[in-house]
Formats: structure tokens, sequence, C-alpha cells
């Protein structure tokens, strides 16, 4: 006791400089975080959060008795594996690219371009998205008709939006991660290239057997934030790019969506809440089990 | 060494060795025709929608969207600053969420992240684990959403945009490794044996020594709250504060509006009407508007931004 009062005489000054964060953080994180407890509530508007009476585990008995609840989860889970392995995959590949160009000049232009559509909100790539598939105006339905063939209706078939989505969050994404490889690969010390050298490695060689290897540490960080955001699908990609239309919600409907047009549109906190809540649950316990599991098979990489 | 230095983003180490090892002519240029390749699908969709903005109406009723409109108009963006008052408001009014936010969130936030540096501090493993926790556990739209507009009441208000998400936890571990790596122990104790306290150190020590670190954090903000979309759609009907992002989504669908009413009345009323009102055009003008202050401003930024990714991704 008494020590804690003389740290905190000590150090006084730094405790008041964190004060604004900590109000912020109570107030905005961890105060919402409690609010979470909602899902175990029948809300009542007249009563507030604290004095809504408690109903068990009912709300989650109603999410998962719809087929809404199998339907957003396949493909929040889809999606995002598809976009972890394949912007991974491209960004890497493209890092390194980048990276053996011979004119460092070129590089620097071409990595400028590529992570430009990281600064594009996410209205300007729908409206981007529409330019090209727009009914009567889009241009592949004007490159279609200019070859004699007919209008397609894009938004209203399901069939190609998966495709069509995990294409528009590559394009989005993997500029900007192939710049963080890259940072990553010009911290590769020049002497393990030397020795390779010196003993006849080839590039590709050297690629495989020393730039790929580097590389893990920061694979496997961005592997486990990944991992455990694989139950968060990204609201503005799944709700604006298709332009909320309804025909598309098997292929496009994930657990953010959903939770957003169950809270605003058909107003059932229940449900809304029930789902925010297994979402969270589903994203912690997966970030725990990922980051353990790292630290069981490689500890120098785990992120805590 | 002079001339090395001068090559700016480079560090001397990649000079080198992009002098005596680089990969064979043909291979070169194989790898420069994909890049080119890509940057076209990265540039080619952004030019076409600023050709949009530019096409005329009839154009667009002919031809559709194209690279190649028949007709080229200004007439988008005439009509854009004749009667686009609540583009300028949201202009205006995103402008003060990006710097008033980003302004609050570099101070509160490198306060922070000097307080967590502090290794003498004994409060401050629980604080990092403060921060750590908010960035593994969420809170929840549905519970946001009803603290904020019930019991916090800042729905419609400046402050729905100002303070939730002031303090990120990945920004702050990112000016902590910045104030780790780059400031040393020493500097910190000498200032305090001169009888210096915290507070004084950090404004005088810590703050010139740290423009890059907050240069990066905050182009981290200034981008993110630029493009922030959501908290407008959510939290905000009230005109005067809608955000310019939010204005956009908004725009998209009132699009659809016109153009299914476009394409129904194709008498030669309707054309008229076409003809005069140069929605779609605006509506592209509006969006290159938005678009062009961030994007003319990044390249600038470039170099904060990339040492910022640097620095994130070393295990804090």
């Amino acid at each position: 006791m008494k020590s804690l009062k003389k740290e905190f005489q000590q150090n006084y000054v730094l405790y008041l400089m964190a004060l604004p964060s900590i109000a912020l953080l109570i107030a905005f994180n961890y105060v919402p975080m409690f609010g979470q407890l909602l899902a175990f509530k029948a809300f009542d508007v007249t009563k507030g959060i604290i004095k809504s009476p408690w109903n068990g585990i009912n709300n989650f008995k109603y999410l998962f008795t719809t087929t809404d609840a199998w339907i957003m989860t396949r493909n929040t889970v889809l999606y995002n594996i598809v976009f972890i392995l394949l912007n991974r995959f491209l960004s890497i590949a493209l890092a390194i690219a980048l990276n053996e160009l011979r004119s460092k000049r070129a590089t620097k232009i071409f990595q400028t371009i590529f992570i430009m559509p990281h600064f594009l909100s996410i209205a300007i790539i729908a409206i981007i998205v529409f330019a090209f598939l727009g009914t009567s105006n889009g241009f592949v339905n004007v490159v279609r008709r200019y070859f004699g063939g007919k209008n397609i209706n894009w938004y209203y078939n399901v069939k190609f939006w998966p495709g069509f989505l995990v294409f528009v969050n590559a394009w989005r994404g993997v500029g900007y991660a192939a710049v963080v490889y890259m940072a990553s690969i010009s911290g590769i010390s020049m002497e393990f290239y030397e020795a390779a050298m010196l003993d006849g490695a080839s590039k590709m060689q050297q690629i495989r057997y020393i730039t790929i290897p580097h590389l893990k540490a920061i694979t496997t960080i961005l592997l486990i934030m990944a991992v455990g955001r694989i139950f968060n699908g990204d609201f503005g990609l799944f709700y604006t790019v298709p332009q909320d239309t309804g025909q598309l919600y098997p292929v496009t409907q994930v657990i953010d969506t959903y939770v957003y047009r169950a809270l605003m549109t058909l107003n059932d906190i229940g449900r809304s809440s029930a789902a925010t809540f297994y979402q969270s649950l589903v994203g912690f316990l997966l970030v725990m089990a990922s980051n353990a599991f790292v630290r069981r098979v490689d500890p120098e990489n785990s992120l805590f | 060494m002079a001339k090395r230095e001068k090559k700016g983003e480079l560090s001397s180490e990649a000079y080198v060795r992009s002098n005596f090892m680089k990969i064979g002519r043909g291979a070169n240029a194989v790898l420069t025709i994909v890049m080119i390749l890509l940057a076209a699908t990265i540039i080619l969709p952004l030019l076409l929608v600023v050709i949009i903005s530019f096409s005329s109406s009839l154009s667009i009723a002919h031809r559709g969207y194209t690279f190649f409109p028949e007709q080229w108009t200004l007439m988008g963006y005439q009509y854009l600053f004749k009667s686009g008052e609540q583009v300028a408001r949201s202009y205006l009014i995103t402008i003060f969420y990006t710097v008033t936010g980003t302004v609050m969130a570099l101070a509160v936030m490198s306060m922070f992240a000097f307080v967590l540096s502090q290794k003498q501090l004994r409060g401050r493993m629980f604080l990092t684990f403060f921060m750590y926790l908010t960035m593994l556990i969420h809170g929840g739209l549905v519970a946001r959403y009803l603290i904020y507009t019930q019991v916090y009441h800042i729905d419609n208000t400046i402050w729905v945009f100002l303070l939730p998400g002031l303090v990120g936890g990945y920004n702050v571990f990112i000016l902590r490794t910045f104030i780790n790596t780059t400031i040393p122990d020493s500097l910190f104790e000498a200032a305090k044996i001169d009888g210096a306290n915290d507070f004084t150190v950090y404004l005088r020590i810590v703050m010139p020594l740290f423009k890059a670190g907050l240069a990066t954090i905050g182009l981290f903000n200034v981008v993110s709250r630029w493009n922030d979309w959501f908290t407008g759609f959510m939290y905000v009907e009230n005109p005067v504060l809608i955000p310019l992002q939010t204005m956009l989504i908004k725009i998209q669908k009132n699009v659809d509006f016109i153009m299914s009413n476009s394409e129904m009345s194709m008498s030669p009323d309707g054309l008229e009407l076409i003809k005069n009102l140069p929605k779609q055009s605006m509506q592209m003008a509006i969006f290159v508007v938005s678009t062009l202050p961030i994007l003319c401003a990044y390249p600038f930024f470039q170099k904060y931004f990339i040492s910022g990714l640097t620095i994130g991704s070393v295990k804090g």
C-alpha cells in the first residue's frame, strides 16, 4: 500500500497524461464491451439497457433456428479464407517481384500506383464497380453490345458475385500488403545474399531460401491477426459494392451486414445482439487459439 | 557517399544490393510488362470514372459509360459548382472532422504512448494490457449503437465523429515502438535529473524527436477519417453534419433511381430532361472532386506511411 502511494507520488504526472486515453477507452471500448451482455436480455426501449429483463439464451435460439445464421457464417468464413490465402500469395509475389526490378525508380513508381486503391473509400470503389457493371450503361455491357452480345443483369445474378468480391478485395488490398512485405524484405541483411552468390545460388534459389524464410515472422503475425478477424466481414465491401441488392443476399450476407440489417431495418435487437456476441466470442477464441498454436510450433513468432 | 544519400528513400543497403545483384535483362523486361498490366488494372477504372464525369449526358445515353465519349463537356462540374451546396457543406465538415479528429487523436495517443514507454512506471504492464484487450475484444455494433444513441446521446452531433475510436490500440503501439526505438532512455533520465517533470520531458524532448512517428500516425488517421462513411451512415440524419463519403453513398442510391427513370422515358421529353440535367456526369464529378485531395496528397506522405508500416510490423 505504502509503495503504491509512493509510486503514484513519483509518477502522478504520467498517470495524468494517460488519463484521457483511459477515460476514452472505458467510455467507447469497455462500456460497449459489457454492453454485449445485451445478447442475454429481452431489450425494451422504455426500460433501457440495464433495466431490461434477462432472457437467458432465447436470442441465440431465435438466431440459430433460422437459416440466416448458417448462411452468414458460411459466407463470412469462406470469403475470409479465400481473401487471406489469395491476398497473401499475391502480395508476397508482388513484393518479391517489385523488389527484383532492375530500376529502383520503377519499383517506386509501381509501388505508388499499387498502393493507391488503399486510399479510395468504399463509396468510390462501389461506384467504380457500378461504372463497369451497371446494366444499361456499364462498361462491360457496353463492350458486350459492341460485339453484338446482350446485356447481362450483373446485380441480379448470384453466381457472379463471389468472384467479383474476391477480385475487388484483391484489387484493393494486395498493393498495400505488398508494401508491408517489401519493408520486411529490405530489412534482410545483405550478407545472406552475398554468401548465397558466392555459393553460386541462382536468383530463384535466393528468393526461395533467403527471402521467403525471412518473411515468415511478419507473415505469421499478420496471419494470426487475420485468423482472429475471420468472423468479421468487411461491411463496406459486402454492403455497398453489391449496392445492397436483395437478390444477392445469399452470397453477400456476412455477419456484419446481417447485424446491420437486423438492427436498422428489422429493429430486431435480440437477434442482432446475439449475432454480434457470437461474432465477438468466436473471434476472440480464434485469436487465442491461433496464437497458442503458433506459440507451440514456433514460439518466436507468436503475438503474445 | 553523399551521392548515395541523395537517393533518398532507398536505404544505403538496398542501394548497394541493387547495384550488384540484379536479375537478368530478359526477366526484368517480362516483369516490367506484368507490372505495367497490373498498374493498368488500377489506373484504368479510375480513369473511367474521370472520363464519365466529362461525358455529356447525350453521349452516355447513346454509348453508355465508355473511355471514348462522343462529346466532352464540363457540364457535370458546372452543375456541381452551381447547385452543389450539400457537396460544399459536406466537404467543409469532412475537413473539420479530419483535422480536429487527427489533432485530438495525436495529442491523446502520443501522451499515452509516452507513458507506456516509461520503464520505471509500475502500472505500465497493466495499462498495456488495458489497451491490448480492446484490440482483442470488440464492443459489437448493436451495443455501441444503443449506447451512443440512448446513453451518451452523441448521435447527430459532431462528437460521434471525434470521440469514439480516438485511441486506437494499433496506433498507440506503433507510437510507443517509435519512442522506444528512436529515443534513448538516457535522454529522459538526464532531463529528469535536471528537474524536468514528465510532461515537460514529453513536450520538450519527445515531441521534437518524434515528428516522423506523428506524421505516420497522423497520415493513417487523416486517411481513415477522410474515408469514414460508416459513422455518418449509422448515426447522423442532419444534412449539415453528413460527411463527404456518407454523402457519396447516399448519392449512389439516388443515381439508381434517376437511371431507372431515364431508361423508361426514352421519349423526346425524357431525352430533353437527361440533356438538361447531367446527373450521371455530375455524380462522377462529385466522386472525382472528393477523392482528388487524398490521391494528390498521398505521394508526398508515402515515405512516412511506409515507415509506419515497417514499424507497425515489428512485434510490439
